[in-house]
């Protein structure tokens, strides 16, 4: 059985602001949707401790992720295009790296980066943001959430800081936000947003 | 009064860095729209809130 992957897919330019856990899994669902285009932006480079959440593998290791998971997306559909930057998002260089893009995901660590890079594009551009707050830890996976908290920015999850070394990032709730992520930037596409629950 | 993610507050005339000061935030994890329109964060001490404003916060924690 064959699927023709939607126009509207096909057609998208989707960035992707950080490529740790959430940006790295971002990216291989949307690939595997069939986004158009994915720009994907980091500085860093992929370390053993990455493993333990963000979709690279040992072969990666040493790599800049931007390289990496340009690679490794080539693997899994190598129809669509991939737009690789090693570089830091800085407050000068965030509007210039990401106005020509239809959604902008943002998957930054960093509470402040988060914060820079919303701050500014919704000042400055017009396209809708996916942002993330909140997965560390082993909680109830049904506290996070997909909510629309300004008219062009999407928050997901559950907004609880991490509170003890112990709770750490782990895959299954990186993952469980990275999905909401990426399904959210499919309906922004589709043109078709439904947040019902239960 | 004002309305603070949904909530009334009692923070006319206050300008939005006292306003998130009084609620313990971090104005550098904040993203902060009145009435629909994104307020830079150079403009939080000289932006004054005004009776009926609707105020959104948006607080962002680490990790990803």
């Amino acid at each position: 059985m064959y699927y023709e992957v939607r126009t509207e897919f096909k057609e998208a330019k989707v960035a992707i602001a950080g490529l740790g856990g959430l940006g790295s899994n971002i990216a291989h669902a949307l690939a595997r949707v069939g986004i158009g285009e994915l720009f994907l932006v980091d500085y860093d480079v992929v370390e053993p401790s990455n493993l333990n959440r963000q979709m690279y593998f040992t072969k990666n290791l040493g790599m800049k992720k931007s390289e990496a998971l340009l690679e490794n997306l080539q693997q899994v559909n190598p129809y669509s295009k991939y737009v690789a930057a090693d570089k830091l998002v800085t407050a000068d260089n965030v509007v210039s790296l990401f106005k020509d893009y239809d959604v902008v995901i943002e998957a930054f660590d960093n509470p402040k980066s988060k914060a820079m890079l919303v701050n500014l594009l919704l000042e400055h551009c017009k396209m809708p943001i996916i942002a993330a707050s909140g997965m560390a830890g082993f909680r109830s996976p049904n506290k996070i959430k997909t909510k629309k908290v300004m008219s062009k920015l999407y928050l997901v999850g559950d907004g609880i800081r991490a509170e003890t070394n112990e709770e750490i990032m782990n895959a299954p709730r990186v993952l469980l936000a990275a999905a909401h992520q990426a399904t959210i930037a499919c309906q922004i596409l589709l043109g078709k947003i439904d947040l019902e629950e239960g | 009064m004002i309305k603070v993610n949904g909530e009334e507050k009692n923070y006319v005339n206050c300008n939005i860095l006292e306003l998130i000061d009084n609620i313990e935030l971090d104005k550098n994890r904040i993203v902060v729209e009145v009435n629909k329109v994104i307020i830079p964060r150079t403009q939080f001490d000289n932006y004054t809130l005004q009776d009926k404003d609707v105020v959104e916060i948006v607080h962002f924690v680490g990790g990803g």
